[in-house]
């Protein structure tokens, strides 16, 4: 059953549950952020609406800098911004920047421990058709390792929306995950979010929950509709939502691994370097488990409609109860 | 404009921290000579005639800006920033060594003063460009501050810097000047060499910049280009210093292999003894102290 603490939306088991891109999120919580401190810049690579980032340039024309398709320039200028006090962020897609600029967020945002927000939008194999080019499944792994830097994955709009606000008031390197598709509400404006406290959002009516599914991003819907099924199969799981990859919750991690022994990750990601990695880093050290990893396994992405990307790479409702099955 | 008397005192300081540099690369055993050596007499004008900036308080929010791009002539930054006051001359020996403020690249963490940490090339003129519209942002047109990049010939291979010059020039950011180092060498060898970079100046102006070639050692020129980039409000100005790497030690001047190698601490002293005491001594024009 869903956690009634976080007051989720009740819908959201439903087929007609509200879908929302998570990057529209971002455009609202950085249009708000722009109203609440006017310190707060946009600065885009020619990607100005696919990152919704438009709303904030209409509001906010003179504080809006169109850099043209050159991300490196994007994060330097940005650093150069924030050492004159503004809070810049960048976005454009999350395969361009932070992938394209790899090397200039490492040495002039984050080394210069520069309050820059990297907002990197269409992340995961879920850009669908415009193929593998486009789709950045190895973002979390080279921001994460990145010191000083924060690494944030909502899994809604609603919650891409208090992130915004809530890293444009945190003055740290940051990497915003958001994906470009359609991602069903999971949350509500009531839910609770704070930065870096991971959440159980799905836990047993009854008994211990025999598995710890750990996911994050646009794949927490996926983990929670699995998590349900299985319930109606007499597993008991507990799903929680990790939208801070970095700085880890290692105590609720931690906490979650003693109580169940079995611990799986659920990311639209490399299973290489990714949340997974992070997490068995955590209790490897912590309280090592017996663990799975759902992401996709070392290939590139293709073209195709998001649910049928989703589903070839294992990552969809099924994938997550053969892997919940495939470990009790 | 510089009188004779201030073009002096800038000669003989600029003397002072050519001294340094090659003290403190002696001291640390390894770090780039030739372009901190060339690029003295530049640093010394702005640090001790055209910068905007108070060393007592080295954060004071009206300061000019000072982004060093290509961070590996870092000596020079350093031996400036020491000679006029941020810090104690004497702690330039500890470049390059453990628990230094002076990190063989400069690392802000470790010397806050410094407006950027760099080292790898390319990415110093666009943090400069977006403190230029930052300030822009804040200050309007009115602006009294001027954000200066150094950055060096070489460098110009970096793709980076053309986003950076275009985007500078669609804001027309006269709050800009950007002073390349042009003095024709890089690690592998000469620049037209590795790379052509010419013609640097048509290039800069191609893409919308004023632009303006000086000697870069001698510091009449100096002033006057930077008084007239200062004046020009339509466009970022560009200013391209012609030096001469290793200046001031005629053993290493022109010489390529000085781009990334400091002197041997064993033998320098001996094998160029007559090269530092010329520069003690300023060429001869002033007496040593050691005559």
């Amino acid at each position: 059953m869903l956690n009634p603490n976080l007051k989720l939306n009740e819908n959201l088991f439903s087929d007609s549950v509200e879908q929302v891109p998570i990057r529209k999120g971002f455009g609202d919580g950085l249009l708000e952020a722009g109203k609440l401190d006017e310190r707060v810049v946009g600065l885009c690579a020619d990607l100005t609406e696919s990152t919704q980032m438009h709303l904030f340039r209409d509001a906010f024309p003179n504080r809006f800098i169109q850099v043209g398709i050159a991300e490196q320039n994007l994060a330097s200028v940005a650093s150069g911004m924030a050492a004159m006090g503004k809070i810049p962020f960048i976005s454009s897609y999350a395969m361009f920047s932070p992938g394209r600029n790899w090397e200039q967020i490492r040495t002039t945002v984050a080394y210069n421990d520069r309050g820059v927000i990297i907002a990197g939008s269409h992340a995961g194999v879920s850009v669908g058709p415009d193929g593998g080019t486009h789709q950045a499944i190895e973002d979390i792994a080279i921001t994460r390792v990145i010191p000083n830097m924060i690494v944030v994955s909502p899994c809604d709009a609603i919650e891409a929306k208090k992130a915004t606000l809530a890293l444009a008031v945190l003055g740290k390197p940051a990497y915003l995950r958001l994906a470009r598709e359609k991602t069903p509400i999971i949350t509500t404006t009531d839910t609770p979010f704070v930065l870096g406290k991971a959440q159980i959002m799905f836990e047993p009516k009854n008994g211990k929950a025999t598995v710890g599914i750990i996911a994050t991003g646009a794949l927490v819907h996926k983990a929670l509709v699995a998590a349900s099924k299985l319930e109606q199969e007499g597993i008991n799981v507990k799903v929680m939502n990790l939208a801070t990859i970095k700085p880890l919750d290692v105590e609720a991690i931690t906490k979650l691994a003693i109580e169940t022994g079995k611990i799986i990750t659920v990311e639209e990601h490399q299973i290489a370097g990714g949340t997974g990695s992070a997490v068995a880093e955590c209790l490897a050290k912590n309280h090592p488990v017996h663990m799975g990893f759902v992401g996709v396994n070392d290939r590139f992405g293709q073209s195709g409609t998001p649910a049928e990307l989703i589903e070839h790479y294992g990552m969809g409702v099924e994938g997550v109860i053969a892997k919940v099955k495939e470990l009790i | 404009m510089l009188n004779d008397k201030q073009i002096f005192a800038l000669q003989e300081k600029a003397n002072d921290i050519r001294e340094s540099i090659i003290t403190m690369l002696l001291a640390a055993g390894s770090g780039h000579t030739a372009g901190p050596l060339g690029m003295a007499d530049f640093f010394t004008y702005l640090y001790f005639h055209g910068l905007r900036h108070d060393p007592v308080n080295p954060l004071w929010p009206e300061r000019d800006r000072l982004v060093l791009s290509n961070g590996h002539i870092n000596p020079v930054l350093y031996s400036a920033m020491a000679h006029s006051g941020y810090f104690p001359v004497e702690e330039l020996k500890t470049l390059r060594k453990f628990g230094s403020r002076l990190q063989g690249h400069p690392h802000r963490e470790f010397l806050p003063y410094l407006e950027n940490s760099s080292g790898p090339l390319g990415s110093g003129l666009s943090q400069a460009v977006g403190m230029a519209l930052a300030d822009r942002i804040d200050a309007g047109a009115k602006t009294e501050k001027t954000i200066y990049c150094l950055l060096g010939d070489g460098e110009l291979d970096e793709g980076q810097n053309w986003e950076a010059i275009m985007l500078a020039a669609k804001y027309k950011l006269h709050n800009i000047i950007a002073i390349v180092d042009r003095n024709n060498i890089q690690i592998d060898g000469y620049t037209e060499d590795v790379m052509p970079v010419d013609s640097v100046a048509k290039k800069w102006e191609s893409f919308n910049w004023h632009v303006q070639e000086v000697d870069g050692h001698n510091f009449a020129d100096i002033d006057n280009a930077v008084n007239r980039a200062k004046a020009i409000f339509e466009k970022p100005s560009v200013i391209i210093a012609r030096t001469i790497p290793g200046k001031g030690v005629p053993e290493f001047e022109r010489d390529y292999h000085w781009h990334g190698y400091a002197p041997n601490a064993k033998t320098a002293v001996e094998d160029y003894k007559h090269a530092f005491n010329e520069l003690r001594t300023l060429g001869g024009k002033i007496k040593s102290e050691h005559q």
